[in-house]
Order: structure tokens, then C-alpha cells, then sequence
């Protein structure tokens, strides 16, 4: 579609064509051979389950459910591709766009809409599913990522040759965070120490109203050839090929060779978030390239095309992703609002004289009020 | 081994030594920062750490701040205590969004799941002739910022223990050191426990220092000294001065600020930083709240003014040296 800059399409390593057809690549096809079609049926009902509930969440926000929603629609090949290539011990740092990603994890994708829901600022605890808390500051986040590596190369959990043990970090971030100085900085601190981090880079070619062009003149992926990072640029939209770049990525940070940059060239095919209208500023011919090259159009094609994709197994998913939206439905409508205490809990993980004071009083006050506080 | 206690030592080496102590007891203790390797410190306070304890623990860090303390984050989640050094106070901004939107507010927006102890060391301060961006005083940019611990030592006895309990806080404590102070000696109990019950709570108390009747004189970090001259010159002329030192700036102890005032019923706050929307400023508003029938004269505040840091042929007259807080003593006591 595109000539020159960063968003032209050159070089993307690319294992299903748009229309499904499988290719070989010499470096990443050997990546991939051990996937037989439960495997890639097992991504196919990820991607279809993450996109239903992108899209209820999406529904739920126009009913006034939830403050704000940032769509993941589109990029469902890159974050489920990714997220199936890590080991449980790997820790992944996401953005706020990571929903299947959040999946692969195991965090019941639900969770993910407290956040939204204005009733708190994480809503599940990071050890528990090895996926921190999302990141709403671009790309603050890779620096905790690479902090987070140089510590588990303090522990010994790098390069022992045990599958069990030695642990990758990724962290994902889009195409505007690459212009943020934190994103590269982690790309030196990872760099000269060496970290097991992987950089995943969505190329979804906008941040909010802004294209790609206005944060890059070269290919993403070659900014982290200038920090010495092996770089890679992936077909985003094509699960296979993003499952076999991660795979790579995550083997040689466990091994200890060390960090990878990675750009999955994709596309946000919603808004920004809720709150954004891209009518504004890109065009409706482009939305219909990409439409074209939908994620998940790209592997039922292939699965069809192989018999593999039987229609009881697209019923029964498709029962799943309702039952799914009707669960979504009644959790969001089921979260109450926090105790107002709440606000003055957690500021210090020990006591704070100000704190207390301000908290007492505010007791106070609400308790002067004939009944008491309105809770 | 049978140096006897307390030894005299600088404030430099207090701190060194309180940070080995804290390595010794801690294997997950580390050091970060700008040529505190080899060459330990641009003002030596890590002086010899590099070598006894490697540099996985002692990590001469890219020169790059909002990187060591996001890094930092990274490794506190992880499970480490990293203690970062910041080389001037006027080299913090680069890692301000990392101090203040990630460092203070993971704990809460983990709602207590995540602690981030981290240890950021600042020396801070001026009056050594420096040039530009070398002499500030930012304590209350961050004290402004719930989630952070603000922490001054004005001793080297203070800072030895100090700086022990910084890093065994599982908050985020700002440890500013006033650099201008760092070869002054002091005696220095390097063996008593730090973080037994009898050291105290030092990054949550002030603590009077000189009992006096007439004027209560607050001050922290570098203008304590400044603060101890000024009540001994006052005594010269009969006048009897209580100087408190904050020792915290977040959380501030109001009650020990207040409870003496109410003794003396006069006030003078004393700091390098600018008046303006200074910690002088919440004394003053706090102590009006706390004991305004027990004040005699206003509440004064003398510091920096509302200029950028002055030319080192200047500064002296910048900073609120012993004549302009004697002046400002005079003024309350003509109340």
C-alpha cells in the first residue's frame, strides 16, 4: 500500500498470507512445526473470544457502563500470536491495549474492566497471572520491563539451560511510544545489560490522530538496530508468524543473548479509544485495506481451507463468545461503587501522619451529616 | 574492630557506611547510579562499595535518570531495594515522570498489592560555588506528590541511620543530602541497631535540638546548622531560640512543630528552597490551624526567593544565611 517510510509493508516476516495461504520462511517456519491444528484452533477461539469482548465492551460504553474502552479490535493476531509463545515464569508488561494478551495470561479478560469502570486503577494482582498492571503513560512501562530483567538476571534465571526456569520479560507498546525517551531508554539500559527483555512493538499505525510518519522517517524496527538490539518486523495481523518472532525473542532472552526488538506491523481497526473519532483523519479506503487483511479472517480461511475449522467447533466457540458477552454484561453492571474510604487507603504501604489526619476528618465530616455517611 | 563509639566521622561517610551496613544485612540491596562505581560518587559517598560488593550491586547506570528510576521500579518489583543516586539536584527532572506518576503510585493503584521500595538519593542544596543546576533545593516538587516519603538529614549521626531506615521502608522514600555539608564531622554510632525501636522513627518525627522560650526556628537538611548559629548568636543578646529540625518533610510533624510553639508562641521557618509555595508556607498554614491563640507574632519564612537559582558570586545573598534569619527572629520578637 505504502512506498517508503515507515509504513511501508517491506520485510515482514509473514507465515498466512492475507487470504490464508500458508508460506514458508527458512528462519521461522521450523518455529511453528509443532503447532497442529488443535493449536491453531486454541489461537482461533482466543482471537474470536478477545474480539467478542472488545466488542461488548465496547456496547457497554455506549450504555454508560463504563467511562472509556480502548478497543483492541484488529489486534487480535499480534497479542494472542505473542502471548501463546511465552513459558508461565515470563513476565509481561503491557500498555493499556493488551486484552488478549491479559488472555493468554489467564486473567479472566472481565477484570481488565474495573479500570474502565472508574472503581479502580489496576483490578488484579500482577504475580498472580505474571501480567502487571496496565500502563496509561506511554511507554513508562518498558523501563519497569527492563528493570524488572536486570532483576532476573540477578536471580540466576537466565541462560541455566532449564525450560522451567530461565524467564524472558516482554513488554508491549505501540508505534507513538517510540518516540517517547523512556522507550529508548530501555532500549540502551536493556542493550548494555544485556536483559532478557523483549520489546514488542504495535505498529497499528496510529497514535490517536497521528500516523505513523509523525513519530518515525525509518522503519520501527530499525530504531532498535541503532541501540544494537537484533530487530524484527512482523506481520502483525498473521498469528503464526507473530507466535514464531516472539518464540524467537523469548529464546534468546532466556538464553542470555540478551534483548529483541519487534515491531508487528498491524492495525487499529477501531478508534483510539471510545472517546475518539477517526473519521476525522484517516480515510475509509484505508480502513477497507485492512479490513481486508482482518486477523481473524486470515486464519479461518487457512483452517477452512484444510478442513479444519468443523462447524461444531465453530458453534460451540461461538456459544462460548455469548455466553461470554452476556458474562461481561452482568459483571460490569454488578461492580458498586468503592467505599469513599477507600481514596485513603494504600497511599503508603506504612502510616502517613497526613494521611490519617486528612482521613480522619474526612470521617468526621461525613459522619455530621444527619444518617451518617453516604455510603 | 575496637574503634571506640560513637566515631567522629564526615557526613559522607556516614551515609557510606549506613548504605554498606544496609548491604551487608540485605543481599537484594543495590546501588544505581551515575559513576558511583569506580570512581564512587562525583561527592565519593559510595566510595569502596563497588569493590567489595560487584557491580551487579553497585550498577554505574547509562546516563540516563528517568531510566534509573524506571529500571529501579522494575527491579523493586522484581523484589530488590535499589538505591538510586542522583549526581545534583537539578539532574532529577529527566526521571520526574517516573518518580511521580509510577514510583508513588503503584502501591495505591495496586491497592497494597505491589511495594515499591525504593531509596532515591538527592544531594541537594547550595553555597559550594557551583555552577548552573548544581545548587537547587526541588524537596517540595515531590512532597507535593502522595505516596513519596521526603526525608532531609541535617547530622551525620541522623543521615548514618537515616538512609538504613530509607531503605528498609517499604514506601519510596526521596532522601535528600545537603551536599554542602557532606565533610562535616560528627560522632556516629556505626554499630547500634538502626532499625530497633530505641533508634526512633526518624523518617516520620522532627525532634527539638536546642530547647528554647521565646521563638521556635524550623528548619531541615542544610539550614539546621544555619538555624543552631542562629539561636547560639541570639543567646549572645539574651534571647532564648527552640530550633526544630523536620528531619521529614513528607510526612511533616506537626505535632512536635506545634507542641512547641505553644511554648514559645512565635515562629520562623528556615529553608535554601524559594518561600514561595514552600514547606515554610505549609508550617505556617499548619501551625495557624494547630495553636492560633498561642501566637504571638505571625509566622515568618525565610529562604530562597522567586528567581531560578543565582550565580554563584550571588548565592549568598540568595540563601538565608545567619543575618537574614536573625532578622527575621528580631521581627517576631517585636510582636
Amino acid at each position: 500500500m505504502h512506498d517508503s517510510g515507515p509504513l511501508t509493508d517491506d520485510g515482514l516476516v509473514q507465515l498466512l498470507t492475507p487470504i490464508g495461504e500458508r508460506v514458508e520462511h527458512p528462519d521461522y517456519s521450523p518455529r511453528v512445526a509443532h503447532l497442529d491444528a488443535d493449536a491453531l484452533r486454541g489461537m482461533w477461539r482466543d482471537m474470536v473470544l478477545v474480539r467478542r469482548f472488545d466488542t461488548e465492551a465496547t456496547s457497554l460504553q455506549r450504555q454508560g457502563e463504563l467511562g472509556l474502552w480502548v478497543q483492541s479490535l484488529g489486534q487480535e493476531a499480534a497479542q494472542i500470536g505473542s502471548g501463546r509463545a511465552l513459558a508461565p515464569q515470563d513476565f509481561v508488561f503491557p500498555s493499556y491495549r493488551e486484552h488478549g494478551v491479559a488472555h493468554t495470561r489467564g486473567l479472566d479478560l472481565t477484570q481488565l474492566l474495573r479500570l474502565f469502570r472508574g472503581i479502580d486503577h489496576g483490578g488484579w494482582n500482577p504475580d498472580d497471572y505474571n501480567f502487571h498492571l496496565y500502563t496509561l503513560v506511554i511507554g513508562s512501562h518498558t523501563l519497569h520491563a527492563t528493570g524488572y530483567a536486570m532483576g532476573v538476571q540477578r536471580d540466576g534465571a537466565v541462560g541455566t539451560g532449564d525450560p522451567e526456569r530461565d524467564t524472558a520479560v516482554v513488554t508491549y507498546f505501540g508505534d507513538g511510544a517510540t518516540a517517547q525517551g523512556d522507550v529508548n531508554e530501555a532500549l540502551v539500559f536493556s542493550a548494555v545489560n544485556n536483559a532478557p527483555l523483549v520489546l514488542f512493538c504495535q505498529n497499528n499505525q496510529w497514535a490517536i490522530s497521528e500516523s505513523t510518519v509523525r513519530q518515525a522517517r525509518v522503519p520501527l524496527a530499525d530504531r532498535g538496530l541503532g541501540f544494537g538490539v537484533p530487530s524484527v518486523r512482523v506481520d502483525g495481523n498473521d498469528v503464526l508468524a507473530c507466535y514464531a518472532v516472539t518464540a524467537e525473542a523469548l529464546e534468546r532472552a532466556r538464553s542470555g543473548g540478551g534483548p529483541t526488538f519487534i515491531e508487528a506491523f498491524t492495525y487499529r481497526m477501531g478508534a483510539h479509544t471510545t472517546s475518539d473519532d477517526p473519521t476525522r483523519y484517516r480515510s475509509a479506503a484505508e480502513e477497507d485495506y485492512w479490513r481486508q487483511r482482518d486477523p481473524i479472517d486470515r486464519l479461518t480461511a487457512y483452517l477452512t481451507a484444510a478442513g479444519e475449522l468443523p462447524d461444531d467447533f465453530r458453534t460451540a466457540v461461538q456459544a462460548e463468545a455469548d455466553a461470554l458477552g452476556e458474562r461481561t454484561r452482568e459483571f460490569t453492571r454488578s461492580l458498586g461503587r468503592p467505599g469513599t474510604g477507600t481514596m485513603f487507603e494504600h497511599v503508603y504501604a506504612t502510616p502517613h501522619a497526613i494521611v490519617d489526619a486528612e482521613r480522619q476528618w474526612f470521617e468526621r465530616y461525613e459522619s455530621s451529616f444527619i444518617g451518617g455517611a453516604a455510603e | 574492630m575496637n574503634a571506640p563509639r560513637p566515631q567522629k566521622i564526615t557526613f559522607a561517610k556516614a551515609i557510606n557506611t549506613g548504605l554498606r551496613r544496609a548491604m551487608d544485612r540485605d543481599p537484594k540491596v543495590m546501588l544505581m547510579g551515575e559513576d558511583i562505581g569506580a570512581l564512587g560518587g562525583v561527592f565519593r559517598v559510595t566510595d569502596g562499595l563497588a569493590k567489595d560488593f560487584g557491580s551487579d550491586r553497585v550498577v554505574d547506570t547509562p546516563l540516563a535518570e528517568s531510566g534509573i528510576i524506571g529500571t529501579a521500579i522494575g527491579l523493586a518489583l522484581r523484589g530488590y531495594r535499589p538505591v538510586c543516586e542522583i549526581q545534583f539536584d537539578g539532574f532529577i527532572f529527566p526521571g520526574f515522570d517516573q518518580i511521580t506518576t509510577q514510583l508513588a503510585k503503584m502501591h495505591y493503584r495496586s491497592r497494597g498489592r505491589l511495594n515499591l521500595p525504593v531509596v532515591i538519593r538527592v544531594p541537594f542544596g547550595g553555597g559550594i560555588g557551583a555552577v548552573e543546576h548544581h545548587s537547587e533545593s526541588p524537596e517540595v516538587l515531590f512532597a507535593h506528590t502522595a505516596g513519596l516519603r521526603i526525608v532531609s538529614p541535617s547530622s551525620p549521626a541522623d543521615a548514618h541511620v537515616m538512609i538504613q531506615q530509607a531503605i528498609a521502608s517499604p514506601d519510596p522514600v526521596m532522601f535528600f543530602e545537603p551536599k554542602g555539608r557532606y565533610w562535616e564531622k560528627g560522632e556516629v554510632d556505626t554499630e547500634a541497631d538502626p532499625l530497633a525501636p530505641a533508634a526512633g522513627a526518624l523518617l516520620d518525627s522532627a525532634r527539638v535540638l536546642r530547647a528554647g522560650t521565646e521563638v521556635t526556628l524550623v528548619a531541615h537538611g542544610p539550614t539546621v546548622a544555619t538555624a543552631l548559629k542562629v539561636a547560639e548568636s541570639a543567646a549572645a543578646e539574651g534571647r532564648s531560640i527552640e530550633v526544630v529540625d523536620l528531619r521529614a518533610i513528607s510526612p511533616l510533624d506537626v505535632t512536635t512543630v506545634a507542641e512547641s510553639v505553644r511554648r514559645t508562641g512565635r515562629c520562623v521557618v528556615v529553608h535554601e528552597a524559594p518561600v514561595l509555595y514552600g514547606t515554610g508556607a505549609e508550617v505556617a498554614a499548619r501551625i495557624t490551624e494547630e495553636c492560633f491563640y498561642h501566637l504571638q507574632a505571625p509566622v515568618l519564612r525565610v529562604g530562597g526567593f522567586h528567581s531560578p537559582y543565582p550565580v554563584a558570586k550571588l548565592e549568598h545573598e540568595y540563601l538565608p544565611g545567619l543575618d537574614r534569619v536573625l532578622d527575621a527572629v528580631d521581627r517576631v520578637l517585636a510582636h
